[in-house]
């Protein structure tokens, strides 16, 4: 039987990482679970491969200036992570700050805002949203290198209160005004030049050169503004200290973290955790890690509902299938051509299609994105070549008596190692029936790729296929 | 052959990578075109006449022959204003049809959706190809991208056809099984029935499929031969959409720009063929499109981004001929080194979704733009 721990152990590294193959989950539950929650909140060596010897093997993750290369480089990153927190975290700024290749040509600096995403995207808000101001992709994306003292270009500071901190409906148009007439002069050394590059260059055959903040007191606009209520010469930094005071802030900014981390959708019972995250905002000073650590340690999040509760995202569903495979853990050609398939199920990253980012949740499914879901999954965990294969399949071997599964143990055991995933009884029963075709499996004297390991390697492709699978 | 009233249907060739508006309908009596040109150009002896100033790239045979049957609509000077020379954005604003912001949904998503608003056919649009072109993006509308047309569905990679068809089969009860009342689990079930049912109506293309037409090896040719066979099934497919490339031809223009054409070419001549054989040439409208030109003067070996660029309509239904101008090559008439564009993209989309999908245009391309007269009435 499954056990809790395990189940509960799963369900936390669904979300705080991309799932953990079985032997992962044994040395987080080996740590309790508080002190698996702490150890995925603070995160100290990834280990990464160096990025001499990724440029040695991976010519197109060499420069990093286009978008296949970088996108691949990013999804490395994710797939050999010993601190997936890190990289989730990452890649819900991502999808919440959404800057995309399309206006920038410049990949190299939006993994620049990635690696800040990893840097301070568990520390304070404050420290963030300041950090985003002078973000260069973000500068360039949203135009603050046209806003200028004698005229103003909203588009960062509407999307600012917008979208990054406070939500709509909490503020005036004359806010935003004033928002941006206080980033005034936020801007990228040599913008002019740089906005040109942006615009009108082409991959090849010329270079990239790098962007930096810059910040021109000449073109700043000292003048005294009204903002949220208060009034004097503010500056950007004078901005952000208002907009993380604001109740509204703390309520955006635990809602959208709760749907990413917990549930798509915020129940009755999902209210506490949002409430109880407004209230560690609050008295941590902002803190996002001990936010996650608030929603981390709730009864909601620890219950039942909140099992399942949300659709992976395309990037879940490549990173966790190819974590679980165990693959890639070494340079290996090819690599781009597996991060193209989030793309082909509509989550290419560094690319978001608008500064909204991605439609999440039930939006990710539809028929022709559900076929690529499937079959990538269905793919890489029916491989058992794969060492996260031949683990599973040395677990089952390991379970079973005498080593001889009945087609309800191979069902239940995959499903286990999988996850543990939860399924309704009729999918169970599909399963079990699949299984039942051939009989009882001998796993007794398997050897690599025998048939007795394909009828492993099949089953685990159906498990990957249910309704269930799509859940986190 | 057939006689049943059939709807129309879009066919989209994208062109990937910034084609070469100049070396496709070259200005051959210009004399500005060859002191630009020194290297990368079409000779006027290599140059396919279609009046006394342009001409078709050589490549362009099968084309040259629709224009003489009055069948292809050559759109002049086609772009926006503030040309943008990224890849990526060009592609995007031509995608959404919004120049200035960055747009949220595809031109031809909104138009399917107000083709099949209750989303009652899977594939009312089919794209050929992996990976949604952003055109066709728009939130609840599905589209299927189909990469091969004959092995297209779910667990292509399982090569025993018994086991594929048990998987197949268990997904089927898997899908269709209750959902009790968790909406998501319905969904979910509902499109994995949808996906299940769009790959068995699409795998039955190839099969009800007769022609004498035989199209070229090429990815480009194998893939409108598909759209050719999805069009036939009468599946209600109205938006059918592949593309071709790259056209990214800084170096070695010339022959690459030829291979290229020549495969655009020869794919819509078997295509047209392919339609003529069947009865249906009225029925189908093809739309040839890139994302920009390129510079008017050449690099010495091939071309760099560019602005105006050129576009094609081209069906029975179409009233052949030039649109639109062709930009000026005197320099002050350039901008910024490149042919200015004096045509809006969203004039020919208006053209299409009103005149040829039968569509109201203006919510769909984000304001009014002229229209020109490509379409018989």
């Amino acid at each position: 039987m499954i056990s809790n721990d395990t189940a509960l152990m799963a369900h936390l590294l669904r979300r705080a990482g991309f799932g953990a193959s079985r032997d992962e989950l044994e040395g987080y539950i080996a740590m309790g679970y508080k002190g698996a929650v702490d150890a995925l909140l603070n995160p100290t060596d990834p280990g990464n491969m160096p990025d001499d010897l990724i440029r040695r093997y991976h010519v197109e993750q060499s420069e990093l200036r286009d978008l296949p290369g970088s996108a691949a480089y990013w999804m490395y990153r994710m797939i050999s992570t010993a601190c997936p927190m890190e990289e989730k975290i990452a890649l819900f700024w991502h999808g919440l700050f959404a800057t995309g290749y399309t206006k920038l040509n410049q990949a190299r600096t939006q993994l620049n805002q990635v690696d800040m995403f990893r840097r301070s995207g568990l520390g304070s808000f404050e420290d963030l949203l300041l950090e985003l101001s002078r973000d260069p992709a973000m500068i360039i994306w949203l135009d603050n290198n046209e806003n200028h003292g004698d005229s103003i270009n909203e588009n960062y500071g509407r999307e600012l209160l917008e979208l990054f901190s406070m939500g709509i409906g909490n503020y005036s148009e004359d806010d935003i005004k004033e928002c941006a007439r206080a980033f005034t002069g936020w801007t990228l050394g040599n913008a002019e030049y740089m906005a040109i590059r942006a615009a009108k260059d082409s991959i090849w055959p010329y270079g990239r050169i790098a962007w930096h903040f810059d910040y021109r007191e000449d073109d700043h606009d000292d003048g005294e503004k009204t903002f949220l209520g208060e009034t004097g010469n503010f500056n950007g930094e004078d901005i952000i200290a208002i907009i993380v005071k604001q109740e509204s802030t703390a309520r955006f900014l635990a809602t959208r973290l709760f749907q990413f981390f917990a549930a798509d959708e915020v129940s009755k019972a999902g209210e506490n955790a949002v409430e109880a995250m407004v209230a560690t905002y609050f008295s941590s000073g902002y803190k996002i890690s001990d936010m996650l650590q608030t929603l981390f340690l709730s009864d909601y999040f620890k219950s039942e509902e909140a099992r399942f509760a949300r659709v992976k995202g395309p990037v879940e569903m490549v990173v966790g299938a190819i974590r679980m495979a165990g693959n890639y853990q070494n340079p290996s050609l090819g690599i781009e051509k597996v991060s193209d398939n989030m793309f082909f199920m509509g989550q290419g990253l560094l690319r978001p299609p608008t500064v909204e980012g991605w439609h999440e949740g039930v939006e990710w499914i539809d028929s022709g994105a559900l076929v690529e879901r499937v079959n990538f999954v269905a793919k890489v965990l029916s491989d058992v070549k794969s060492p996260g294969v031949r683990s599973i399949i040395d677990w089952l071997e390991a379970g079973a008596d005498d080593g001889v599964l009945n087609p309800s143990d191979l069902a239940d055991g995959c499903l286990d190692l999988l996850g543990p995933i939860q399924v309704s009884d009729e999918t169970r029963s599909v399963l079990v029936d699949y299984a039942a075709r051939l009989g009882d499996l001998d796993l007794n004297g398997h050897q690599p790729g025998d048939q007795a390991e394909q009828r492993v390697g099949n089953m685990l492709r159906l498990v990957a296929a249910t309704r269930e699978y799509q859940l986190a | 052959m057939t006689t049943t009233k059939r709807e129309k249907s879009l066919i989209v060739i994208q062109l990937s990578g910034g084609n070469d508006y100049l070396n496709t309908v070259v200005p051959y009596s210009d004399g500005k075109y060859y002191d630009s040109r020194p290297v990368v150009n079409i000779s006027q002896d290599k140059v396919i006449p279609i009046n006394d100033q342009l001409g078709f790239n050589p490549s362009m045979g099968p084309i040259k022959s629709l224009w003489d049957e009055g069948k292809v609509a050559v759109i002049n000077g086609i772009g926006y204003q503030n040309p943008n020379r990224s890849h990526f954005r060009s592609m995007d604003i031509w995608h959404t049809a919004e120049p200035d912001a960055i747009g949220k949904e595809g031109w031809l998503g909104r138009a399917v959706r107000d083709l099949d608003p209750l989303g009652e056919n899977v594939l009312t649009a089919v794209n050929f190809g992996r990976g949604l072109p952003r055109a066709l993006g728009c939130p609840g509308v599905s589209v299927a991208s189909v990469g091969d047309l004959e092995t297209y569905g779910l667990f292509p990679d399982v090569q025993d056809e018994e086991l594929r068809m048990f998987t197949l089969e268990a997904f089927s009860r898997m899908y269709g099984g209750a959902a009790g009342r968790d909406p998501v689990m319905q969904m979910l079930g509902q499109t994995g029935q949808d996906a299940l049912q769009g790959a068995d109506i699409l795998r039955t293309a190839p099969v009800m499929y007769s022609s004498s037409v035989e199209y070229g090896p090429d990815t480009l040719a194998q893939n409108v031969k598909s759209i050719s066979q999805v069009f036939h099934a009468n599946i209600g497919a109205k938006v059918l959409y592949t593309q071709h490339g790259p056209f990214d031809t800084h170096s070695g223009e010339l022959p690459t720009h030829a291979k290229l054409w020549n495969e655009v070419a020869g794919s819509v001549g078997c295509l047209m063929d392919d339609l003529k054989e069947h009865g249906t040439e009225d029925d189908a409208t093809i739309l040839i499109f890139s994302e920009f030109g390129r510079r008017i003067k050449d690099n010495a070996s091939g071309s760099d981004h560019g602005s105006a660029g050129v576009a094609f309509l081209i069906g029975g239904a179409v009233n052949g001929g030039l649109y639109g101008e062709y930009p000026s090559l005197t320099e002050a008439e350039q901008i910024e080194g490149d042919l200015r564009s004096n045509n809006d993209f969203r004039s020919a989309y208006t053209n299409v979704l009103e005149d040829w999908l039968g569509l109201d245009a203006a919510p769909i391309v984000n304001g009014q733009f002229e229209k020109f007269d490509i379409f018989h009435s």
